[in-house]
């Protein structure tokens, strides 16, 4: 960004604003991804930057950069008009960078005090740790965010607005000159949204270079002075809040024809398979109704936190619904475990492979037929050659590139362990599979072996619920796109109504739409 | 599959047992008379049956410390019906001791299933309380050999192909265990659901359940060893076996079963039982007393973590090297 791209009309002298922090061509690449391709940033002394794009956009890896946790494969970071390089954490902190993540990174069990000064606490005699000047600080730096705690409260027991106010006191104690704010207001009530813009207000009082990472343009557009918008990994934008409107900040972060090839398919339409009704959960999502044909991809789209992963573990039986009815091919079903729902043929490929999706430790044939053992047994017992030949016949349809089936699972790339997954699904021969971000952080190549794949389930008459955050693949790929937000429908589009804008609104709650 | 049985895991720990073997027969042949070896392998066979419950237990990533406390309290339960009713045929006894070891287990797996308390706490708990039981049945008072009728003491004892009975129930319910292991959908969720509980649920499987059953079979196996244990040693009081968890965990851990649960094999915890059990019988043999067998006990148990440790290490940094490699 240089001075110039700043509209030279306005009253503010802002050619003369000298940026605290300078980021300038950084990447970072990872295995078949890139992460951040020469991007830029510039913070200024006493005003709030937003940072604004998709998910994936690159926006964590660069905190994750500016942070000390990633190192940057190139490209520059100045502070102050020095050029640093931070190894760890801990030196970004000590040199003036704090980050205040969306789940604050504080200890439960410990004072206020002891969570501000953790790892830099004041020191007395013999190096042991000066409780009473720490307390004396602690109060001191409470002050300074306008928080009425006690620093020997234990942290538990504080909210989490209050939790926020703590990590703030923190990132003061260590005399940071530049702030992150990583989707602080994702889990405050309203309230708390408002004591947090307090704040930042009397962080820019401060003088304090303040970066704000967020989703919602309500928001960034009442405590933004300037914005980036990040597209892919790279800066697609930026400039001052003031010149620019929510549209043209919506244009930004989603304005690129849709790059990627999707299959091309005809969609035949069949009987209705799944209908939910008035589906609600006590806390994650309310008042869900939608049907769901053979031959159909319903995408499903929306924020993260906007309750979509929730309602497909509640329909896969993992949580449990309040209220509400769920008929497959027109008849009602109580769901109320994974193992009802698999053999009510409803299917999910969760989001998170490593954690719920895979047993990386085994090889990949258990994995592929663990959820079809009963299928394979051969007087009541396993049977390893048609548990192997059930493997091979559902892996071999996803080109699944692996040396052997009984290779171990964590030896795979993503993309293959993601293929492990969806066959163990499809081996259950499912009548509804729900994918929930199914190409997150996988490479191009796997990405659209799994697109290929959705698309012939569908023209085999499967029925499919594609959960998804990138606009073009819901774009590509459904027929019909429902958008969440807070944990209700908000708008649903039909394949011609679908349009990056009209998704990103529905989604944000702007507009129309909302 | 012999293959897989005997990952290279195994064969270190075989070669183990014959190596330290033959290093006792160099200077004590008689050592390794057959006879010998069938005592010494007779005398591990309680541990061998107790180890591999303890194996299911801990590949579904919990622990079963009351496995003696059990053997103790139903040893204690088959001991007095024989001594109060001496009719009842040995089968019939047999069958009480494994049903009363199997509830002593599912409780273990009620308590940790349905009020999710952890294992550890769980059966701390439960080993003080069985061994508290076995006090309040038996008033503290001992039930000696001349109080148990002839057939209860001869059963382990008596002889089938030159091998004791309480050998062949080693051996019988190995290979029970294997088969359940690896040819069951049972065995095959012990793995699961200690590799990776949160995809388990997601696969289907019932995890608080699974973990009840392994439990279950390793209270069945405990209750089983408690009257073998009794009737071979023609004796019965409150502290039989005081502190013999600790050898069932440390045979599991010797013979490479993961306290991180999903990983291990039958096999491995047989051969760590065995190795046990060799340096048990070899060492008052060369002469050291029973407190330094302690100390190589400890030591043994350490040297197999941190072999396993160091293993895992290794895979560790071949993945990031390969990581690196690719990002470069």
């Amino acid at each position: 960004m240089t001075s110039s791209e700043f509209p030279r009309q306005v009253a503010d002298p802002l050619e003369d604003l000298k940026p605290v922090l300078k980021v300038t061509g950084v990447s970072k690449e990872f295995p078949g991804v890139k992460a951040l391709s020469n991007v830029s940033l510039e913070l200024y002394a006493g005003k709030v930057t937003a940072l604004i794009g998709e998910n994936g956009a690159g926006k964590s890896t660069l905190v994750k950069v500016l942070t000390g946790i990633y190192q940057p494969d190139s490209g520059e970071i100045e502070l102050d008009g020095s050029t640093k390089e931070f190894k760890t954490a801990h030196a970004a902190a000590l040199g003036g960078i704090a980050a205040i993540h969306q789940e604050t990174v504080l200890f439960d069990e410990l004072s206020v005090a002891e969570n501000i000064f953790l790892g830099n606490a004041p020191k007395g005699r013999f190096g042991l740790i000066d409780k009473a000047s720490m307390k004396a600080k602690a109060v001191d730096l409470l002050e300074r965010v306008s928080a009425t705690i006690h620093p020997d409260t234990p942290l538990k027991e504080l909210g989490i607005a209050s939790k926020h106010l703590v990590a703030v006191a923190r990132a003061l104690s260590v005399e940071s000159q530049v702030v992150i704010m990583d989707e602080p207001t994702a889990a405050l009530s309203l309230k708390e949204i408002e004591e947090l813009y307090t704040l930042v207000e009397q962080l820019k009082q401060e003088g304090k270079a303040i970066l704000f990472i967020s989703h919602k343009f309500d928001e960034v557009f009442s405590i933004a002075d300037f914005y980036s918008v990040y597209r892919d990994g790279e800066m697609v934008g930026s400039g001052a809040i003031r010149d620019t409107t929510q549209n043209e900040l919506v244009q930004l972060m989603v304005g690129r024809p849709v790059e990627q090839v999707f299959p091309d398919r005809l969609s035949i339409i069949g009987d209705e398979v799944l209908r939910v009704d008035s589906y609600s959960h006590p806390t994650e999502f309310a008042d869900i109704s939608f049907g769901l044909n053979q031959g159909e991809i319903l995408g499903f789209y929306g924020l993260v936190g906007a309750g979509r992963t929730e309602l497909m573990q509640a329909l896969f039986g993992i949580t449990t619904p309040s209220e509400g009815i769920v008929h497959i091919e027109g008849q009602e079903v109580s769901i109320r475990s994974p193992e009802q729902a698999i053999s009510k043929g409803i299917v999910y490929v969760p989001e998170d492979r490593g954690n719920q999706g895979t047993i990386k430790d085994t090889p990949i044939f258990h994995n592929v037929s663990l959820p079809s053992l009963a299928k394979t047994l051969k007087r009541k017992l396993l049977h390893p050659e048609s548990e192997l030949a059930l493997t091979r016949e559902y892996t071999e349809r996803m080109e699944l590139r692996a040396a052997a089936l009984d290779q171990h699972v964590n030896n795979l790339s993503g993309g293959n362990q993601q293929k492990v997954v969806i066959s163990k699904w499809l081996a259950t021969r499912p009548k509804v599979i729900i994918l929930d971000e199914p190409t997150k952080g996988i490479d191009i190549g796997s990405k659209a072996a799994v697109h290929h794949f959705t698309a012939e389930l569908a023209a085999k008459g499967m029925a499919v619920i594609l959960v998804s955050s990138e606009i073009p693949e819901i774009i590509g790929m459904a027929d019909r796109a429902i958008v969440m937000r807070d944990g209700r429908i908000r708008a649903e589009f039909s394949k011609r109504q679908m349009t990056p804008e009209s998704l990103v609104q529905a989604a944000a709650g702007i507009g129309s739409a909302a | 599959m012999i293959r897989r049985l005997l990952t290279s895991r195994e064969l270190i720990l075989a070669l183990a047992i014959l190596g330290l073997t033959g290093l006792i027969a160099l200077k004590f042949p008689g050592f390794i008379e057959p006879s010998n070896l069938i005592d010494a392998f007779n005398d591990t066979s309680p541990l061998i049956i107790l180890a591999l419950g303890q194996m299911v237990v801990i590949l579904t990533r919990c622990i079963d410390l009351s496995v003696a406390a059990n053997l103790a309290l139903t040893g204690m339960i088959v001991a007095m019906i024989n001594t109060t009713f001496p009719s009842v045929p040995v089968p019939i006894l047999i069958m009480v001791a494994i049903s009363a070891g199997a509830l002593m287990g599912a409780l273990n797996g009620l308590l940790t299933w349905k009020l999710e308390i952890p294992p550890i706490v769980v059966t701390l708990g439960t080993m003080t309380i069985f061994r508290g039981l076995v006090f309040v049945l038996s008033e503290g008072q001992w039930i000696n050999a001349h109080e148990m009728s002839d057939s209860f003491k001869a059963f382990p004892r008596n002889e089938f192909l030159n091998l004791p009975v309480l050998s062949w129930f080693a051996i019988i319910i190995t290979l029970l265990v294997v088969i359940m292991v690896s040819r069951t959908p049972l065995g095959r969720a012990f793995y699961a659901v200690g590799g990776n509980p949160n995809a388990s649920v997601y696969a289907g499987i019932d995890v608080g359940r699974t973990q009840f059953l392994a439990f279950t079979i390793s209270g069945a196996l405990a209750g089983l060893t408690g009257y073998l244990w009794v009737s071979r040693y023609a004796v019965a009081y409150v502290d039989i076996a005081g502190g013999f968890e600790l050898d069932v965990v440390a045979a599991c851990v010797i013979g490479g079963i993961s306290i991180a649960g999903g990983v291990g094999t039958v096999i491995g915890a047989f051969l760590g039982a065995i190795f046990l059990g060799v340096i048990k019988n070899a060492l008052p043999v060369i002469g050291i007393s029973p407190f330094a067998q302690l100390a190589i006990s400890g030591a043994a148990i350490i040297i197999a973590v941190a072999f396993n440790s160091s293993y895992r290490n290794k895979k560790g940094r071949l993945i990031l090297k390969r990581e690196e490699a690719a990002d470069g």
